[in-house]
């Protein structure tokens, strides 16, 4: 601890922090610009200036720059001094003579750090009285608005496109009142993680272009804290609301989680929630809709039928573990291929009967060598990528320490370490984006990379030093056995029981070999982890066989479009040997047309429940708003259907009889708050306090203000009435502070900056590793390849995720379905010229156009998941290639 | 391979590739790559930058950033000569107004403005370094010092 002086008050700080990040943390308000918590100091922008002072003699004083002095024993500031004030103010002053005068037309009024940090440093008076430098502003795409006008040259965007995010289409130009942020091109930005330039950049100039399509003031927007479904890694979002549409998705700071940041398809792909294609009405085919509609779902239940269940990896814990109730154990299915089911659970098995640790997130920054096995993180798991981005920097920036200089001083460290990156080693079957980093990488089919990571473990294993070699495997085994803190990651994108098996034994042998080791696995959906804890009696391949063996049954399908996860030969079967089929689902999809009955589910946004990510944590999310239509959560249908009642028991009382039922699930009782939960006597707001047209909103229906909705599932409110100071971490329904309106409020929220939210950062862990755990897992080498031609999936951010990809702003990003091919692959195959090729292991076949990647190995083709064209395949394929 | 639509010349690549003996990055070639690509082309467009990022191992937009950063480098064509006035504080208070207005009186052009015959180009630059003889002012590379208005006339009549 260090004790320092602010306006000759005495405070103790941690140590090895900066003076802006100190006094930000004790609460006092120092106005900053360029100063990020993630990406720290650059002193750029000039306008924490404070007074420092040698000791308490010094009455003169020198303007300092508070984020860039150090917070050591006795350093001595003065935030109130008055060249200090006149400084800021004379500083704010000049960067606002270029930036026009359009607060009310500009997005981020209301939520501006610009604002805030005007009215804090007492520029209330503009005499600038010339004309304005004005700038062309480009378009970058379908996320983001560009506004160059309004930037105030605080370098944020670059830092973090390029520094931190490791982009490489975006810069900044030209020199003193001309400097120009953009691309060198106008076109489409092409970083994962574009969309956090919204809230990085403290001005308009990045505002999100789907808020816009539909915008709505922040203090007008009624939000939640919410977990993003966009992929397994589970980052906390708010999600905003109006007028019964989703309106944008934040990020929610988690700092065991996502922190700061998000990807693209988290933040942009919301859309399909206020899509035409929502079901919105409870229906019964070619009959009653609304209320007669249920009556005769549960007068079918009443009549005892035999019941299936098809659980989803997209629903939440509460739906899944009532559907596991109401059709029972025996009879409840996960909703996935065999194969990915059995990969999942593989996922589950080695994290819990293995001895290493899988880290959160957050923690996968502060690891200092990498291995990436089998899986492309940043189309699988897009944050996980952004995470080891900052773990390659870990080892280089050891020698700017050694130098002495500040954990907090990024221009000097970046100086030092300049593009050094790693030990950062990739093995994948296709060449990926991280190569971008990568100390060195290898393509390989499954059998081949399980080979090779087998030799990896093995040398592991054997200790000791290895004879410096070219052999990739040597040189992993080298870098993971100097290594102080190897991180090993893989995931389910090869769809190979084995690779996980071979990711767990290089990690286990590391940890024989006492290292702080760590193991991250991809998992392929929100909750696919929440399904295999919770259990079924098989996969939907199981389930499509008992149908047929017993055929009539009444199924109940939550969540799934079984022609999303598999054949339409298999899926039709299904629904042909099903007697009524009820469906409880959100959108309009392929199965619809085949349901009886039709139940409409809420998805994240009118929907409230718990996942478990990659990680194992469990998370709580928050319905937004009541729709005024049929819409549900899924779990609220499930428990009318199953107590034939006419309202759903309380969520706290499902969560409480999961707990009860499933021992992994114990802890998640005490996830959050229960819905009796008060500050004094009162809920917590969803909504602002100024929010405005209260009474006049609903006045195109009804003159009178209708009575709000009451949410009996939470400590939240739909209104604005309720206790308007701090919520309980796992419950902060919008971030907002007075004097900090921006996102930048979210440091009154934490510890201290950067740290974890008052009262511990939010979620559960519900997988720790045991130390008489496993460290080797048998591997069965001999993948079915005998010679034939193996087709993997290939993973895209935009298009692979089954409901993002029908959001309209990710549907301008998503590729063509096209297979990558080597040439060699092609000449072996005796393929030549140009159309399409059909890809046939007897039991699937495909047909799509090709191009030829001389980067995909011999004897593999890559077809991208999940898109329209090629929905429904189960992967790995073996069989043979021939031209159409 | 076809070169016909480059820009960037063999001879000019050749230069170019030349300074990477001596550096210890090829990215540290940078600013002299920029100046030898204006030196065969005049100016240095966007086709150029495209084509040189390769030669360089670097993104388009980093050489555009340090391109767009020097105002010597000139990112739109200018003509066969360039005229820099300055127009800093010392040249301010020496009479560089009077200056600007005979410069532009003279060709009918003002700053940032090329003359129709492609003859000259009119740029502002700050402090050329010779505050003691301001008012001043640079042509391609000839410096002129203690100016009177009535010289400028005389002075570009020397440039064809
Ligand atoms: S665009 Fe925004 S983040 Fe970038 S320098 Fe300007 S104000 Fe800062
Ligand atoms: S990484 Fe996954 S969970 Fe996180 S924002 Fe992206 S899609 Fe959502
Ligand atoms: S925040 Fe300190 S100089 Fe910008
Ligand atoms: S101000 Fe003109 S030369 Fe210095």
């Amino acid at each position: 601890m260090a004790k320092i002086y602010v306006d000759n008050i005495e405070y103790e700080v941690p140590d090895g922090k900066n003076m802006l990040e100190a006094c930000t943390s004790l609460g006092l308000d120092l106005p900053y610009f360029c100063w990020h918590p993630k990406m720290h100091s650059v002193g750029a922008c000039r306008q924490c200036a404070v007074m420092s002072y040698r000791d308490e003699n010094d009455t003169r004083g020198r303007i300092t720059m508070a984020c860039m002095l150090d917070a050591n024993d006795g350093t001595r500031i003065s935030i109130n001094a008055q060249p200090a004030k006149d400084f800021r103010a004379g500083n704010i002053e000049s960067l606002m003579i270029n930036h026009p005068h359009d607060c009310a037309v500009c997005d981020e009024g209301g939520e501006c750090h610009l604002q805030d940090m005007t009215v804090m440093s007492g520029h209330n008076y503009r005499r600038y009285r010339f004309q304005k430098r004005t700038h062309n502003n480009q378009d970058l795409g379908p996320f983001i608005n560009h506004e160059m006008n309004r930037c105030i040259q605080c370098y944020r965007c670059v830092r973090f496109y390029n520094d931190y995010a490791g982009g490489g289409d975006f810069g900044v130009f030209a020199s003193s009142g001309r400097v120009y942020f953009g691309r060198s091109e106008e076109g489409t930005l092409e970083s994962e993680f574009s969309g956090n330039l919204v809230e990085v950049c403290p001005t308009g100039v990045f505002t999100d272009k789907t808020l816009h399509k539909h915008y709505t003031r922040k203090w007008d927007l009624t939000s939640a804290p919410s977990i993003c479904q966009g992929c397994s890694v589970g980052c906390n979002i708010l999600t905003s609301e109006r007028y019964g549409k989703l309106r944008r998705v934040m990020t929610r700071f988690n700092g065991d989680v996502n922190g700061y940041f998000l990807c693209d398809r988290g933040r942009f792909g919301y859309e399909y929630v206020n899509d035409e294609q929502r079901l919105t009405r409870a229906a019964q085919k070619d009959q009653n809709s609304g209320t007669d509609a249920f009556s005769a779902m549960k007068d079918h239940l009443a009549s005892n039928p035999k019941l299936i269940g098809i659980g989803s990896p997209r629903a939440s814990l509460e739906s899944n573990f009532l559907l596991k109730q109401l059709v029972g154990a025996d009879n409840f299915y996960n909703g996935v291929s065999a194969i990915e089911n059995e990969v999942v659970n593989e996922v589950l098995n080695v994290l819990v009967k293995g001895n290493v640790r899988t880290p959160s997130l957050a923690e996968i920054e502060t690891y200092d060598t990498v291995f990436v096995l089998g899986e492309d993180v940043t189309n699988t798991s897009p944050m996980i990528a952004l995470a080891l981005r900052q773990a390659a920097k870990n080892l280089p920036k050891e020698k700017a320490f050694a130098l002495k200089i500040q954990h907090w001083n990024d221009a000097a460290i970046r100086e030092v370490v300049q593009d050094e990156k790693g030990p950062f080693y990739l093995a994948t079957p296709y060449a990926t984006k991280l190569e971008e980093i990568a100390t060195s990488s290898v393509h390989g089919n499954t059998k081949s990379l399980v080979q090779l990571s087998s030799k990896v473990a093995d040398l592991i294993s054997k200790g000791g030093d290895h004879q410096e070699d070219n052999d990739f495997a040597y040189r992993v085994a080298n870098a993971l056995t100097l290594s102080k803190k190897p991180l090993i990651v893989s995931g389910c994108g090869m769809m190979s029981k084995e690779i996980i098996r071979c990711a767990a034994n290089i990690a286990g042998a590391l940890r024989n070999a006492g290292k702080e080791v760590g193991v991250v696995f991809s998992v392929p959906e929100v909750n696919s982890l929440g399904m295999a804890l919770l259990g079924s009696a098989g996969s939907l391949d199981d389930a499509i066989l008992q149908t047929e063996k017993e055929s009539g049954m009444t199924s109940i399908v939550l969540e799934t479009d079984l022609f999303f996860r598999t054949n339409s030969q298999k899926a039709n079967s299904f629904f042909e040997h099903s007697g009524k089929t009820i469906l409880i689902d959100s959108l309009e999809n392929n199965s619809t047309p085949n349901a009886d009955f039709i139940l409409p589910a809420g998805t994240f946004a009118e929907s409230s429940g718990t996942m478990i990510n990659n990680e194992g944590r469990a998370q709580r999310f928050y319905q937004v708003f009541k729709p005024n239509n049929d819409i549900k959560s899924s779990w609220a249908w499930l428990d009318m259907l199953m107590h034939q009642a006419e309202k759903e028991r309380n969520f706290d009382a499902i969560v409480e009889e999961m707990a009860n039922s499933v021992n992994a699930f114990q802890p998640i009782s005490g996830l959050a708050p229960h819905a009796d939960f008060r500050i004094g006597t009162q809920k917590i707001p969803r909504a602002s306090h100024r929010f405005s047209g209260r009474t006049s909103m609903n006045a195109d229906v009804n003159v009178h203000e209708p009575k709000p909705p009451v949410d009996e599932d939470s400590p939240l409110s739909f209104t604005m009435e309720g206790y308007h100071g701090k919520a309980p971490s796992s419950d902060i329904p919008f971030f907002w502070s007075p004097g900090w309106n921006s996102v930048q409020s979210i440091n009154k929220y934490q510890i201290e900056v950067g740290g974890p939210l008052h009262g511990g950062n939010p979620g559960i862990r519900l997988i720790e590793p045991s130390e008489s755990g496993v460290s080797s897992f048998e591997v069965n080498d001999g993948s079915a390849d005998n010679g034939k031609i193996e087709a993997l999936p290939s993973w895209f951010i935009f298009g692979s995720g089954e409901l993002t990809a029908k959001s309209q702003a990710i549907m301008k990003r998503i590729e063509p379905a096209i297979i990558s091919v080597s040439s060699a692959t092609l000449k072996n195959s005796g393929i030549e010229g140009n159309g399409k090729i059909t890809i046939n292991s007897g039991e699937q076949k495909l047909t799509l156009p090709y191009k030829v990647d001389e980067n995909v190995p011999a004897g593999v083709v890559l077809i991208p998941y999940g898109l329209a064209d090629t929905m429904g395949i189960t992967f790995p394929i073996y069989g043979n290639i021939s031209m159409d | 391979m076809d070169n016909s639509n480059q820009v960037i010349s063999e001879d000019a690549r050749k230069e170019i590739e030349a300074l990477f003996h001596h550096l210890p990055h090829k990215q540290a070639a940078c600013i002299d790559a920029l100046k030898i690509v204006q030196k065969y082309n005049r100016w240095v467009s966007d086709e150029a930058l495209v084509e040189l990022a390769p030669i360089l191992e670097m993104k388009t937009h980093e050489i555009d950033s340090v391109a767009t950063f020097y105002n010597i480098i000139f990112r739109k064509p200018v003509g066969r000569h360039v005229i820099f006035l300055c127009n800093s504080v010392s040249c301010w208070v020496m009479g560089y107004e009077a200056i600007h207005k005979a410069v532009k009186d003279h060709l009918n052009i003002d700053f940032g403005m090329t003359t129709p015959d492609d003859r000259f180009t009119f740029l502002p630059i700050p402090c050329l370094g010779t505050c003691d003889h301001a008012p001043a002012l640079l042509v391609d590379e000839d410096l002129y010092r203690d100016l009177k208005p009535e010289q400028i006339s005389e002075i570009l009549a020397k440039y064809e």
